[in-house]
C-alpha cells in the first residue's frame, strides 16, 4: 500500500513535467501544425544557462526568471529564422528542422558544458513531506511543481478564453487568412506562440532537472513523454496536455515501480501507440474530416 | 539509380548542331537500359574499384571503408522508405541494434556461420520493422517521427532491463569471421561489408525499378490516388519499411563485426539523426548519393577530432561537434537544398553538359530529381528553382506552360515504364 502511495505521488508530480512539455508541443501545434521536437532540448539549454548563472553568483530565482526569458526569446528567434521561411512547404520540413535543432542544441551544450551528470538545486526542500507518521514520496518541490505547471496551464486558458489577444491567438490558428483579412497580425501571434510554447519547455526543463541526471541529454526522455502526453490529450487543448500529462506520468510511474525503469520509454512508446491506434484523435480532440 | 542514363534523349536525330559528336558518343558510352544489366554492370564496376582501392590503402583505412559500406547499407533502407515511399523513420539506430544483437546472440549460442547469421539478422530486423510499420502505416509523418523517436531511446534501454541475455552495459562480444588464407582479417572483413553493400545496392536498385518500386512512389505521391489504382496502400508501406529496417538490421550487424562488441551505448539516438541528416545530405531517395552521406558519417568524427583538437576544447567535444554538425545539416538542408549533394551535383552536371553538348536542356532533370530527390514531398522543385535559375538558354514559356511541359513529360515518363 505504501509502494503503491509513493508510486502515485511520484507519477504525479511527473506527470505535471510531461504536462509541461505537453503545453509547449500544444501550443505550437494547435497554431502551426508542427511538432516541436527540439522542445526539450531548448528547456535543456536554458537550464544549463540558468546552471551557469547559479554557479557565477546569481540567485536561484533571478536565475530561474532569466531561462523562461532566454526560453520565450528564444522561441520567437527560432519561429522567425528557422519556421517562418518554412511557411508553405511540407509539414515535415519544420518537423525535420526542429529535429535538426534537438541535435545542434544537444551538442553545443556538451561542447560547452561536457557530458558529466551534475546536479542541480532545487527551489525548496526535496525531502518527502510527513503526513501524519509516515513519509511519503510527495517533496516541497513536488508540490512547486505541480503548483507551477497548474498555474501555468490555468493561465494559458484564462489566456485564450479570456483575453483579447487570446481571441485572436486562436483565430490565427484556427483560421489564418480569414484572420489576416479581418486584420489581426498572424505572423506576429505564431512567434508568440512559440515564445510561449519554449518557454513553457524552459520550466519543464528547469522543474525536472532536480530530479534527474542533469546532463546534455536529461530532456530527450522527457521530451518523448511530454510527446505521448500531448498525443493523448489531442494535441489541441492545455487542458488536455494537464490531463494527458498526469496519465502518461502515472503509467510510467508504474511500470517504473513495479516493473522496472528500464521498460518505461518502451510502456510510453506501447501507450502512444495505443491512443493512436484506439482514439488517434486523443482522449480531448475532435475527429478531422479529411477530404480528396 | 543513374538518373542520367534513364533520360530520353532530346532530338539527337532531328538535327546536327555543333556539339552533336560529343552526344553521340556519350549517347554511346550509356549504360544498357535494362536495369538487371546496369545494374550489374554499375556492380562489377564498384567491385573492382573497391577491390583497388582496398588493397592500396592500410588496414585502418580499410577499417573505415567497411564502415562506409555499412551505412550505405543503412542509408540506402533509409532513402528508400523516405524518398520513395515518402515515410520517415528516427528509429534506424533501433533496427541496428536488433541486427547487432541477434548476430552476437547467434554467434553465443548457435552456429548457423556468417552467411546464416547476417541472413537472420537480417530477417529479424524486417520482422521488427513489421511489426513497427503495422501501426506506422496509419499515422502521418509528424506522429511516426514521434513514434520511432521513442523506439529509437526505448528500445535500448531494453538491453539493460533484460542483462541476462543482452549482457546488460557491458554488452556482447562478437568474434570476427576468419579470413582465409593468407589474408589479413581486416581486409577480409571489409570485403565482406562491401560485398554486402553492393548486393544490397544492386537488390535496391531493382526494387526501386520494379512493380513494388512503382507502387511505393505511387503511394508516396498520392495515397487516395494509389488506392484508387489498386494499390494497397498499408501493405506498400509495410514493406517499405520492412525493406528499410531490413538494410538496417544487416548493417548493424556488419558494424559490431568489426567493433567486437554490442552494447546499447554503441547506437544512441543521435547516431538514429545522424543516419537521417546523411540520407538528406546525400539526397534522399538517391542510391549514388547515400555513398556521401556514408562517407560524411565516417569521416566527421575524424574531422571533428582534428576540429576539437585545433580549438584546443576538450576530447570529448569532437562526438558533441559531430553531432551538431548533423544537427545543423538537417537545418540548412531543409531550408535551402532539400535535394542534397547527388540532387546538386547532377544541377552541375546538367549545366556542364548543356555548356559541351551546346544543346538545349531536356527540361525533365528538375523535376525527376525533385520527385525522386526529396525528403517526402519537400518540393524541390521549387526551392531548386529558387536557389537558382533555371539552367535553360531558352527563354522560358510561362508558368503554365512550363508545368504543362513537365505533366508531359512525367506522363511519358509513366509510359515509358
Amino acid at each position: 500500500m505504501e509502494l503503491f502511495v509513493n508510486i502515485l505521488l511520484s507519477g504525479v508530480a511527473q506527470g505535471m513535467v510531461f504536462a509541461a512539455v505537453a503545453l509547449g508541443l500544444v501550443l505550437i501545434s494547435r497554431a502551426t501544425g508542427v511538432i516541436n521536437f527540439a522542445q526539450g532540448a531548448l528547456g535543456m539549454f536554458t537550464t544549463f544557462i540558468a546552471f551557469s548563472l547559479l554557479s557565477s553568483g546569481v540567485g536561484y530565482w533571478a536565475a530561474f526568471v532569466a531561462a523562461l526569458a532566454i526560453g520565450f526569446a528564444s522561441g520567437a528567434v527560432i519561429e522567425r529564422t528557422l519556421i517562418r521561411p518554412l511557411q508553405g512547404k511540407p509539414a515535415l520540413n519544420p518537423v525535420i528542422v526542429t529535429i535538426g535543432l534537438l541535435v545542434v542544441l544537444e551538442g553545443v551544450a556538451g561542447s560547452i558544458w561536457g557530458n558529466v551528470a551534475r546536479g542541480f538545486p532545487a527551489a525548496f526542500s526535496q525531502k518527502g513531506l510527513v503526513i501524519g507518521t509516515t513519509r511519503v514520496a510527495f517533496s516541497h518541490f513536488d508540490v512547486f511543481i505541480v503548483c507551477a505547471v497548474v498555474v501555468l496551464v490555468l493561465a494559458i486558458v484564462a489566456l485564450f478564453q479570456w483575453t483579447d489577444l487570446g481571441l485572436r491567438m486562436r483565430a490565427a490558428a484556427f483560421a489564418p487568412e480569414v484572420s489576416r483579412l479581418l486584420g489581426v497580425r498572424v505572423g506576429r501571434l505564431f512567434t508568440l506562440g512559440w515564445a510561449l510554447a519554449c518557454a513553457a519547455g524552459s520550466l519543464a526543463g528547469l522543474l525536472v532537472a532536480p530530479l534527474s541526471a542533469f546532463s546534455p541529454y536529461y530532456m530527450d526522455l522527457n521530451l518523448v513523454y511530454g510527446f505521448t502526453a500531448a498525443v493523448l490529450g489531442g494535441l489541441v487543448s492545455p487542458v488536455g496536455a494537464l490531463v494527458g500529462g498526469l496519465v502518461t506520468g502515472l503509467a510510467i510511474a508504474f511500470v517504473g515501480g513495479y516493473i522496472g525503469p528500464d521498460l518505461q520509454p518502451i510502456a510510453a512508446l506501447a501507450l502512444l501507440l495505443l491512443v493512436l491506434m484506439v482514439r488517434p484523435q486523443g482522449l480531448f480532440g475532435t475527429t478531422e474530416v479529411r477530404r480528396v | 539509380m543513374n538518373t542520367a542514363s534513364t533520360r530520353p534523349m532530346v532530338d539527337a536525330a532531328a538535327s546536327r548542331p555543333p556539339g552533336a559528336g560529343i552526344r553521340a558518343l556519350a549517347a554511346r558510352l550509356r549504360l544498357p537500359s535494362q536495369p538487371l544489366v546496369r545494374h550489374l554492370i554499375l556492380f562489377v564496376l564498384g567491385a573492382a574499384f573497391f577491390y583497388v582501392l582496398t588493397v592500396n590503402v592500410g588496414a585502418f583505412n580499410d577499417y573505415q571503408i567497411g564502415e562506409i559500406a555499412v551505412y550505405a547499407i543503412v542509408l540506402g533502407g533509409l532513402s528508400l522508405l523516405t524518398g520513395l515511399n515518402g515515410q520517415f523513420s528516427l528509429g534506424q539506430g533501433a533496427f541496428m541494434i536488433i541486427g547487432a544483437y541477434t548476430l552476437a546472440l547467434l554467434q553465443l549460442h548457435a552456429h548457423v556461420g556468417l552467411v546464416g547469421e547476417l541472413v537472420l539478422a537480417t530477417l529479424i530486423a524486417a520482422a521488427a520493422g513489421v511489426v513497427v510499420g503495422v501501426p506506422a502505416a496509419r499515422l502521418s509523418a509528424p506522429y511516426l517521427a514521434g513514434v520511432t523517436l521513442m523506439l529509437a531511446l526505448g528500445l535500448p534501454q531494453l538491453s539493460a532491463q533484460y542483462g541476462s541475455v543482452f549482457g546488460g552495459e557491458q554488452g556482447l562480444t562478437t568474434t570476427p569471421p576468419v579470413a582465409p588464407g593468407s589474408l589479413s582479417s581486416e581486409l577480409w572483413l571489409t570485403w565482406i561489408q562491401l560485398l554486402c553493400a553492393l548486393v544490397v545496392l544492386v537488390l535496391l536498385a531493382n526494387l526501386v525499378r520494379s512493380r513494388f518500386g512503382r507502387a511505393f512512389r505511387a503511394v508516396r505521391d498520392d495515397e487516395i490516388a494509389a488506392a484508387v489504382s489498386g494499390i494497397h496502400v498499408a501493405r506498400t508501406k509495410v514493406l517499405a519499411f520492412a525493406v528499410s529496417a531490413g538494410c538496417a538490421g544487416l548493417g548493424g550487424a556488419l558494424l559490431v563485426l568489426s567493433t567486437g562488441v554490442v552494447n546499447s551505448g554503441e547506437f544512441p539516438l543521435s547516431l538514429s539523426i545522424a543516419l537521417l541528416a546523411a540520407m538528406v545530405l546525400g539526397g534522399a531517395g538517391s542510391l549514388v548519393g547515400i555513398w556521401w552521406g556514408a562517407v560524411a558519417l565516417v569521416y566527421m568524427s575524424t574531422w571533428s577530432t582534428s576540429l576539437s583538437q585545433h580549438l584546443s576544447l576538450g576530447t570529448s567535444a569532437a562526438a558533441y561537434l559531430s553531432d551538431a554538425f548533423f544537427g545543423a545539416v538537417l537545418v540548412v538542408a531543409m531550408l535551402v537544398a532539400p535535394t542534397g549533394i547527388q540532387g546538386g551535383l547532377g544541377w552541375i552536371g546538367r549545366r556542364l553538359w548543356h555548356v559541351v553538348a551546346g544543346s538545349p536542356l531536356p527540361p525533365s532533370p528538375g523535376a525527376r530529381v525533385a520527385t525522386a530527390g526529396a525528403v517526402p514531398g519537400a518540393q524541390a522543385t521549387d526551392s531548386v528553382d529558387h536557389a537558382s535559375p533555371p539552367p535553360d538558354a531558352t527563354p522560358r514559356p510561362g508558368p503554365e506552360a512550363e508545368e504543362l511541359e513537365a505533366k508531359d513529360l512525367e506522363t511519358k515518363e509513366r509510359s515509358r515504364q
